[in-house]
Parts: structure tokens; C-alpha cells; sequence
């Protein structure tokens, strides 16, 4: 685990102390609906901690929610916005917050107790919040057509991306709509424990990638089989929750027509929802192995050509120097589909045509 | 676990434990507090006695629901049934709930990742068919932060086991891994189970994937089984092995093949006269195999009974089909 930091490295890592500061640490309960006992979880812990001495209150509960005898509690304002200023003078070392997506009434400082949430942290005062997955503004619409109810989300994502630890409650679903919302739940909660997870092996300069959420780079050229690569590239992202990237290294004197077929293959890719990458590089087998590696890619897709006896000089060519170096990832090898050529527009096969003339370079799809 | 069972009972169900493990952590004894036991059976094993489940014993009491702790567990030789999740199996046809828990590095399709995270082999696994059974998968959420704060407390083990946890074990990255790979594992479960009325699974066109995982004496062979096999089930494709008879190594080719029908992977021996190579490729045809798995070759001289390399000679030979070359995931 440990090698040698790049001077990037060090950066980073200063950086996210310096972003850390002395703010104070967020910790949320997310569940998939109502009932699923986040805030119970929520509680429990507050109970635990107050046991063993952690100074500790309660700065909001749901309306509907019993009141936590146990716990010191700070009196919500009228419409059930937190009291930021007590909570602020009061300075415990940590503050429980139940239905992080409530709206706080008109004229409060803070439209959105999230916002409040916020305001606490900065004071250095820990903070422990609850939430339904329905309520992160960029979930609702999904979660709309799903439940056929309206909610007024509040709450971005990129605030859950920011917790420094969030758990996920579960339970068995009942119906099987929320089965859908649990998935989009465990799913945002992995995202989450990746992004931790990789910051982890960065801030520890550990080279490579867990490999836990996969990651899939297609190679494209003027020359691939482009349909295939993306359409299964899209396909196996999709069922594993997957990033999906597409990469080109840049070829110097790309005629007029294969660059217009490399344009509408990036496109296509573009559309498939991957992640364009251009990249430079004298050797594009390197380049792509780099790139791979910094971005924890887990599968490569790449073309090799059939049109000619290549594979008499496999270990040589881009495809076999691919495979021979990237022993830690996936290599996945589609052949060209010469046939199909006319679905990318003319350019294509007078490019593949210019190639089977040159026997011996530029044959096998090395990007 | 215990306090579904607790509810259960409460909701005045036949519930028993049938297995349960507190490791000695008082906090679990109390938990279990009411709930009926049927006692373990002793067994004795070259001169030791140890503590198995008694599934003849719950059959004959027949509960309702059967609480039975650590579901990954090897039984002791001479019990007839090798597995606790044979045991459950056993329970499960005669019409008996169970309710029970694993850890995440038991899967046997997570077996090499497990390994190249935390430099683990894990011997004692459930085959990712067996999982696929449950009619429900919970999570078990916890952060790495807490639970080494558990560990540490020695809520979890005793003081010198916990020690030798911190070292191998729980160490930070590891931990956060694992719990990744149990919320998607999660993910997947309950989607195969309720399947994704929203978003109907995108195929591409042609239909679904079957992949075929050629098999060598090399022990390469069980990861590339493991990763083909996922890969398939995720796909909701098809997945089948072909061994290639040859000389001194078809005894390991012929173990790897059985690992593989363990898995419930169609398998079989190959025993081409001419370029084995060319046999798996033929046999890819006749089967409408749309992708390869195969293990990257040594370098040339240790695999001696193949000519050529068997990657280059297959994807050579299939200009019609995907080959993948499965990454040999070096520890971390």
C-alpha cells in the first residue's frame, strides 16, 4: 500500500484537509421510505452516545414524531424550522436533526433546513440527519413517476455527496414500487461509499482501483465496430451500475471522411451517456493503459481488424500489446464487422480499404 | 436477525433458533432472551468435539421460521450434508422459513475481489445460486467506522482475536470495499428479484448473452469461471465451460470443471484431436456463444501442452466473436 506520491497527489490530499477544516463531520440515516426506521436508527445512536458522555441534542423532530425524553432537546422554531441560534449558542459537540428535507417557513433565514444543517457544521458542531431518498431533488421525478405522489424535494445530492458518512436502512419492501426506491437508495448509498472509497486510496496514494464499481472504456477509432462496442459497453453499465467511458487517442492525419466517422462514433457514444475522453499520446496503447489506470477502469473494449492475417503478429500489434498490458482489467476483443460498415457512412470502408493495402501497421484497432 | 425473530414471536409465530453464534457478546445473548433453542449436536471429530447444527432435530419439531446464524459455514466431517446452506436447503423443503446472515466476502463470485482487497482467501463460500434463492435480501448497514469502534471496544471478539482482526481483516479500505460491494450486491438482488418495471433491461439487439469460459489446468481457471459466471448472471445471459483434455494436466482441468458445475455452470471435457484452439471456437458455434472468457496465457514455456498461447489462438480463430481476457486482479 504504500509507494511514492506524485507531487498531484500531495496536492489533492492537502487540499481535502484544507476543505475539512474545522468543520464539523456529517453523518446520514437515508432510507427508501417512510416507516423503514431511519430515524429510530437515528435515535438509537443519539441514546448510545449520550450513554457513553458525547454531549449531545436534538435540534429537530418530525411533527408527527413522539419527542425523545431521554435526549436534551432544543425547542423548534414556529413552523418547525430548527433554532440555529440556540442550537449555535448552546455549541454541543453533536446535533441530531430528524426530516433533513424539511421546508422551513417563509422569512426564516434559511429556506431549507439543509441549509441549516449546513450553517451548524460550519460552527464545528457535528451533525447526525435523517432522509428519505424521495426528497433529493434530483431522484424526485423518477420517484414521482414510481409513487404517483408529488413531493417537494429540497435536498441537492451533492449535499449527501458530501457527508462524511451516511448509512443506508433497510428492509425487506412491502410493495413493489418500493422496491424501485430501495434500489435507487442502496445505488446512491454505493455511489457515495465509492467516492469515499477511492479519496481513501488516493489520500493514502495507492495506486489502482479497488475495482468494486465497475468501470468500462471503449476504445473507439475511425475504424471500430462502434454499434457493438457501445451498445454492449451501455448494456453492461447499465445492469452494473457501472461509469461508461469512451475514449479516442488522437491520430495525426486523420483523413476528412474518417474523421466525420470518428465524430459520429463519439457521438454515439456521447448519447449511450459515456464519458468522452480525448487523449495525446505518441503511443496510443500507452496513453490508453494511463488513462485506464488513473480512472480505475475496470473492462476495455477494443476492435481488432479482420482484414488481414493479423493475428500472425499478435503479440506485436496494439491489441496483443493491450492485452499483454493490462494483466489487472478485463480485455474484451470485438472484431470489426466489415459488412457492416455502411451503416457508418461511406468513409468508413474507404478507410478500412486504405488499410488492408498496408499490410503490417494500423490494421488492428489499437485506438 | 434476532430481533425479526423477536417481532415474530411477538406476532405469536412458531419461531426457534435452530443455529445461533453470540461469540460470547453479551449485548447478542440478551437479544435472544425467550427465544426457543434447539440444543446443537455434539460431534466428535479426530478427538475433539465439536458443536453442529441439529437439522434432524428441527425437522422433527418442524417451526415455522428456523433461525440459523453464519449460513457460510462447513459442517464436520460425517454429518452427510458438507454445508450449513445444505442444512438450510433441507429445512427450506419441508416447508420451514429461515431466516439467516452472511458476510459479503462469502460470495463465491466476489471471491478474488475479497481476496484482492484484504489479501484473504476466503475458503468457506455460498454460490451466488444459493443467495438467489432467498426470497428477501437485507442489508446490514454499518459504517467501517463503527464497526471498528465495536472491535475495538471488543463488542465483537475477544481482546487478542480482535488484535489479529485489525491487522488482517478490518483495516479501513478493506472494510469500506466490502461494504460497497454488499449495498450493490444488495442492489442486484433485490432488482433480480422485483425486476425494474421503470426502466426495462436494454438489450442490445440479437438477443442475450452466452458467454463460454475455457478452462486450463492453470489455477487461473477459478477466477475466470468466477468473473464469466457474474458477468453472465448480471447480463441475465447463459454461461457454459469447456476443459481441453490434455496429457498431464486434465486432472486439474477435470477439478476445475466440477467447481464449475458447482455454480450450476453447464461443463464439459473437449477432447480435440487436432488444434484445441480451433475445437473451443467450433464449439462456441454450434453452441451460439456470443463471447469467450478466457485466462491471459502464461508466458510461453509453462503451459507446455499448447503450442501457441490459447488467447492468441482463440481470438485469432473467432474473427466472428467477442473474446475477453480476464484481468488477474493483483492484490491491492
Amino acid at each position: 500500500m504504500t509507494r511514492r506520491r506524485t507531487p498531484e497527489e500531495l496536492l489533492k490530499q492537502a487540499q481535502a484537509e484544507d476543505a475539512r477544516g474545522s468543520r464539523g463531520r456529517l453523518k446520514i440515516f437515508l432510507g427508501y421510505a417512510s416507516g423503514s426506521g431511519k430515524s429510530s436508527r437515528m435515535f438509537d445512536e443519539g441514546c448510545r452516545r449520550a450513554a457513553r458522555g458525547q454531549d449531545l441534542v436534538v435540534a429537530a423532530v418530525q411533527p408527527s414524531g413522539a419527542p425523545v425524553t431521554s435526549l436534551e432537546t432544543i425547542p423548534q422554531l414556529a413552523g418547525g424550522a430548527i433554532n440555529v441560534g440556540s442550537v449555535l449558542a448552546r455549541h454541543p459537540r453533536v446535533c441530531l436533526v430528524d426530516a433533513l428535507a424539511w421546508n422551513n417557513p417563509p422569512g426564516s433565514v434559511n429556506p431549507y433546513r439543509w441549509q441549516d444543517v449546513r450553517d451548524i457544521m460550519a460552527a464545528d458542531i457535528n451533525v447526525i440527519a435523517s432522509i428519505n431518498i424521495q426528497y433529493v431533488s434530483e431522484f424526485a421525478a423518477r420517484v414521482e413517476r414510481i409513487t404517483g405522489k408529488h413531493v417537494d424535494p429540497t435536498v441537492p445530492k451533492a449535499f449527501l455527496y458530501g457527508a462524511d458518512e451516511i448509512v443506508v436502512v433497510d428492509s425487506p419492501p412491502e410493495q413493489v414500487h418500493l422496491a424501485e426506491l430501495r434500489e435507487i437508495t442502496l445505488l446512491l448509498a454505493a455511489d457515495i461509499v465509492d467516492q469515499q472509497l477511492e479519496g481513501y486510496l488516493r489520500y493514502h496514494g495507492v495506486g489502482g482501483s479497488a475495482g468494486v464499481q465497475e468501470r468500462i472504456l471503449i476504445c473507439l477509432t475511425p475504424r471500430s465496430n462502434a454499434r457493438a462496442m457501445i451498445e454492449s459497453g451501455r448494456h453492461i453499465a447499465e445492469r452494473f451500475h457501472g461509469e461508461l467511458i469512451a475514449a479516442h487517442v488522437r491520430q495525426p492525419a486523420l483523413t476528412a471522411s474518417a474523421q466525420i466517422t470518428l465524430s459520429s462514433n463519439l457521438e454515439m457514444a456521447r448519447q449511450a451517456g459515456a464519458d468522452i475522453e480525448i487523449l495525446e499520446g505518441e503511443d496510443a496503447i500507452e496513453a490508453l493503459l494511463t488513462f485506464a489506470r488513473e480512472r480505475g477502469v475496470t473492462q476495455i473494449f477494443i476492435g481488432h481488424g479482420t482484414a488481414t492475417r493479423w493475428w500472425d503478429r499478435l503479440a506485436g500489434s496494439p491489441v496483443g500489446r493491450l492485452i499483454r498490458g493490462a494483466e489487472d482489467m478485463d480485455i474484451r476483443v470485438f472484431p470489426q464487422q466489415i459488412s457492416h460498415n455502411k451503416e457508418y457512412g461511406g468513409g468508413q470502408a474507404e478507410d478500412l480499404s486504405r488499410l488492408r493495402g498496408r499490410r503490417g501497421e494500423n490494421v488492428s484497432d489499437g485506438g | 436477525m434476532v430481533g425479526d425473530a423477536q417481532e415474530m414471536r411477538r406476532a405469536s409465530r412458531d419461531v426457534v433458533i435452530g443455529y445461533f453464534e453470540p461469540h460470547g457478546r453479551a449485548e447478542t445473548i440478551v437479544r435472544a432472551e425467550g427465544l426457543e433453542v434447539i440444543p446443537r449436536r455434539k460431534v466428535e471429530y479426530r478427538g475433539r468435539v465439536f458443536e453442529e447444527m441439529d437439522t434432524e432435530s428441527i425437522l422433527r419439531r418442524h417451526p415455522e421460521v428456523c433461525v440459523v446464524d453464519e449460513f457460510p459455514h462447513s459442517n464436520i466431517d460425517g454429518l452427510g450434508r458438507t454445508k450449513r446452506w445444505q442444512d438450510v436447503n433441507a429445512l427450506l423443503a419441508a416447508g420451514i422459513d429461515v431466516l439467516t446472515t452472511m458476510n459479503i466476502q462469502h460470495l463465491e463470485s466476489l471471491n478474488d475481489q475479497v481476496w484482492q482487497l484484504s489479501g484473504v482467501r476466503v475458503r468457506e463460500t455460498i454460490p451466488d445460486w444459493v443467495l438467489k434463492q432467498a426470497d428477501d435480501v437485507v442489508l446490514v448497514d454499518l459504517t467501517p467506522g463503527a464497526l471498528l469502534n465495536r472491535l475495538i471496544r471488543g463488542v465483537v471478539y475477544p481482546p487478542e482475536k480482535s488484535q489479529q482482526a485489525l491487522e488482517n481483516f478490518f483495516q479501513e479500505p478493506t472494510l469500506v470495499a466490502l461494504r460497497e460491494l454488499a449495498i450493490r450486491q444488495t442492489a442486484h438482488e433485490s432488482e433480480s428479484h422485483h425486476g425494474d418495471p421503470g426502466e426495462p433491461p436494454h438489450q442490445p439487439e440479437g438477443s442475450a448473452e452466452r458467454i463460454l469460459v475455457v478452462v486450463t489446468p492453470d489455477p487461473s481457471s477459478a477466477a475466470v469461471i468466477r468473473r464469466a459466471k457474474r458477468v453472465a448472471d448480471y447480463l441475465h445471459g447463459d454461461c457454459l465451460a469447456v476443459g481441453i483434455a490434455n496429457g498431464k494436466g486434465a486432472d486439474a482441468v477435470d477439478r476445475h470443471l466440477g467447481f464449475a458445475r458447482n455454480l450450476h455452470i453447464e461443463s464439459q471435457m473437449l477432447e480435440p484431436e487436432g488444434d484445441p484452439a480451433e475445437a473451443v471456437v467450433s464449439f462456441a458455434r454450434e453452441r451460439g456463444v456470443t463471447q469467450i472468457f478466457l485466462a491471459h496465457s502464461k508466458p510461453a514455456g509453462t503451459i507446455q501442452f499448447l503450442r501457441t498461447p490459447i488467447d492468441e489462438g482463440i481470438i485469432a480463430r473467432s474473427p466472428d466473436m467477442q473474446v475477453t481476457i480476464v484481468g488477474s486482479r493483483p492484490r491491492l
